[in-house]
């Protein structure tokens, strides 16, 4: 914020002769910079937009009032209900665990809080598959109880809970680790309890990097996609969430309808982005450790 | 878990008087092991029992092999395209100050938090025949909607905030008084800026190109839109996956899953020992 604004393609204000490029190279940068952005950024979020008001609000206002679109907003609410809450609590475990002691096999566990992410949502999906799926060892067992996981809002959310898995416990482990354990040391010497220093020291310590987690958790356990659609086995009105409720539309040539309910969820992307933006802006800082993912 | 005995040399964990590390360590392992280790070594399980000639059969089925080298050719291509873009972006954005810098800044991660599907038909109502932009690309005899093309678009989309988050901070920590230094000695930009800089930002360029490649071999939901996934030209291997899994056809799916982990994982191990060779060369 402090950057004084100087108009287009100027150079940062410290840079003197010799160390910047030239006029021109700095415009071609600039032009290419922008050009690339708005062609794969801009483009496709305005005409998420566009498209689904193409028929008017009329139509849009319809097709979000129709029963399977608000079955879908419902199912897409309770799965992120349960899965970001259960990220939340286990993933400030393992940042304690991690953050807090010195361990064999510490590095170790550590690449085990990120792989979700080095594997292909499909992938996520299957291994529930293979696991509870009517060919599987425990499919018979299941099915004699009447459990339902495969097809139903148990396998949607663990799903959901295996591709969200890392993000609070990723943005907590390196800002927990740079604020070391001197606050805490010194809370329990003052006779505080376990509970007492993760609540009035650590907690507040950290808050503003878990509510950034937290952001980022919902903002990919409410648009996942990959994953869930292999486990949810797409019955319309029961297990269809938000952006499976998309590619139906979509794939039933209801273009503006298939738009109208991405608009809901490029309209979620934007406000995670702004309060993303503000958090990085306003507490910085407090967050350092977690810039640059 | 934490009853190490006192005289031991070998200590699991250095003596701490924070409480609390049996009850969390506990509970990270349990929660890893339900949720992600059990899964996962299900796969493994499943594939191993396969037995070797089965699985080399299932792995070399010729429709295999193609969505195979599609995921991961057009992942490389998108991957390089961003490695390019993507630098240039960050750089544009740590040294440059422009009106609206910060909306653009913070519009990078859109990516991020864009649910895939909604991007996907975005991209492909963008480069269809009739969209805004396949109809200007029409004329000129290039299509992209439904090719490998579209794939490598919709990857371009995917993986760029992985390069641009990856080079910007390193970016920013670059010390002006070096790129000084080497004007004064005589040094043209375009020789500091190759020779004095570049070295230094290689190894944010290649991790950020290994999370972009990562990120884009696995990607399904915005590409299965554009891709018009056709057998042995467009068709991905997650999407192979999917196919299989809906014809029963367990062991051919997760045949296909086993054999796209084992590549990833050895190519982020390659990568990564690229990336220690290439900070201990330059430091």
């Amino acid at each position: 914020m402090a950057d004084p604004v100087v108009f287009a393609a100027e150079a940062a204000p410290s840079a003197g002769a010799g160390i910047t490029e030239s006029r021109p190279a700095r415009w071609v940068l600039m032009a290419i910079a922008m050009v690339f952005l708005g062609v794969f950024l801009f483009l496709p979020l305005v005409l998420v937009f566009m498209e689904a008001f193409k028929r008017g609000i009329g139509f849009y206002i319809s097709t979000l009032g129709e029963r399977d679109t608000l079955s879908a907003i419902r199912l897409t609410l309770l799965v992120a209900a349960i899965s970001v809450p259960l990220n939340l609590v286990f993933g400030v475990a393992m940042a304690w665990a991690i953050a807090k002691y010195e361990f064999k096999g510490k590095a170790f566990l550590t690449t085990l809080v990120d792989l979700p992410f080095s594997v292909s949502p499909v992938i996520s999906g299957l291994v529930y598959v293979l696991l509870f799926g009517a060919q599987s060892v425990l499919g018979p067992w299941l099915k004699s109880h009447g459990i339902e996981i495969l097809f139903a809002v148990p396998g949607i959310v663990l799903a959901t809970i295996f591709v969200t898995f890392p993000f609070v416990a990723r943005e907590l482990i390196p800002l927990m680790q740079e604020q070391g354990t001197k606050d805490e040391e010194a809370a329990i010497s003052l006779g505080a309890s376990g509970w007492q220093t993760f609540w009035y020291v650590t907690l507040p310590n950290v808050k503003w990097g878990l509510l950034y987690g937290v952001l980022l958790c919902n903002a990919r356990a409410m648009g996942e996609f990959g994953a869930v659609s292999v486990v949810s086995g797409h019955i319309r009105g029961q297990t269809n969430t938000m952006p499976l409720h998309v590619e139906i539309l979509y794939n039933d040539y209801n273009a503006s309808g298939a738009f109208a309910v991405a608009s809901l969820l490029a309209g979620l992307a934007l406000v995670t982005l702004a309060l993303k933006t503000l958090l990085e802006m306003r507490y910085g800082a407090e967050i350092a450790a977690t810039r640059g993912h | 878990m934490t009853a190490v005995p006192a005289n031991a040399g070998w200590r699991f964990r250095q003596p701490s008087v924070i409480p609390g590390f049996g009850l969390t360590l506990g509970l990270s392992l349990a929660y890893l092991t339900l949720i992600i280790l059990i899964p996962l070594s299900g796969l493994a399980w499943r594939s191993a029992s396969l037995g070797w000639p089965q699985f080399w059969a299932l792995v070399t089925d010729p429709r295999t092999v193609n969505a195979l080298k599609i995921s991961f050719g057009t992942a490389l291509a998108a991957a390089a395209v961003n490695v390019v873009f993507g630098t240039v972006v960050a750089w544009v954005l740590v040294r440059y100050r422009f009106p609206g810098r910060r909306i653009v800044d913070a519009m990078v991660d859109l990516p991020f938090a864009l649910p895939t599907a909604v991007a996907g038909i975005a991209l492909t109502t963008l480069y269809a025949p009739n969209g805004w932009i396949g109809a200007l690309l029409g004329p000129l005899g290039i299509k992209v909607a439904y090719t490998p093309l579209g794939i490598v678009i919709a990857l371009v989309f995917i993986g760029l905030p992985f390069v641009v988050r990856t080079v910007q901070p390193v970016m920013e920590e670059i010390d002006r008084e070096v790129e000084e230094a080497a004007a004064t000695l005589g040094a043209s930009r375009f020789q500091t800026i190759t020779r004095v800089l570049f070295p230094g930002l290689a190894p944010a360029i290649v991790t950020g190109f290994a999370l972009a490649f990562a990120r884009g071999v696995g990607e399904y939901g915005s590409v299965i839109f554009i891709a018009g996934n056709l057998p042995n030209v467009s068709e991905i291997a997650p999407l192979l996956i999917i196919i299989r899994l809906e014809e029963y056809n367990y062991p051919a799916a997760t045949a296909i899953a086993a054999v796209m982990l084992i590549i990833s994982f050895a190519m982020l191990l390659v990568i990564n020992m690229l990336q220690s060779w290439s900070r201990k060369r330059y430091g």
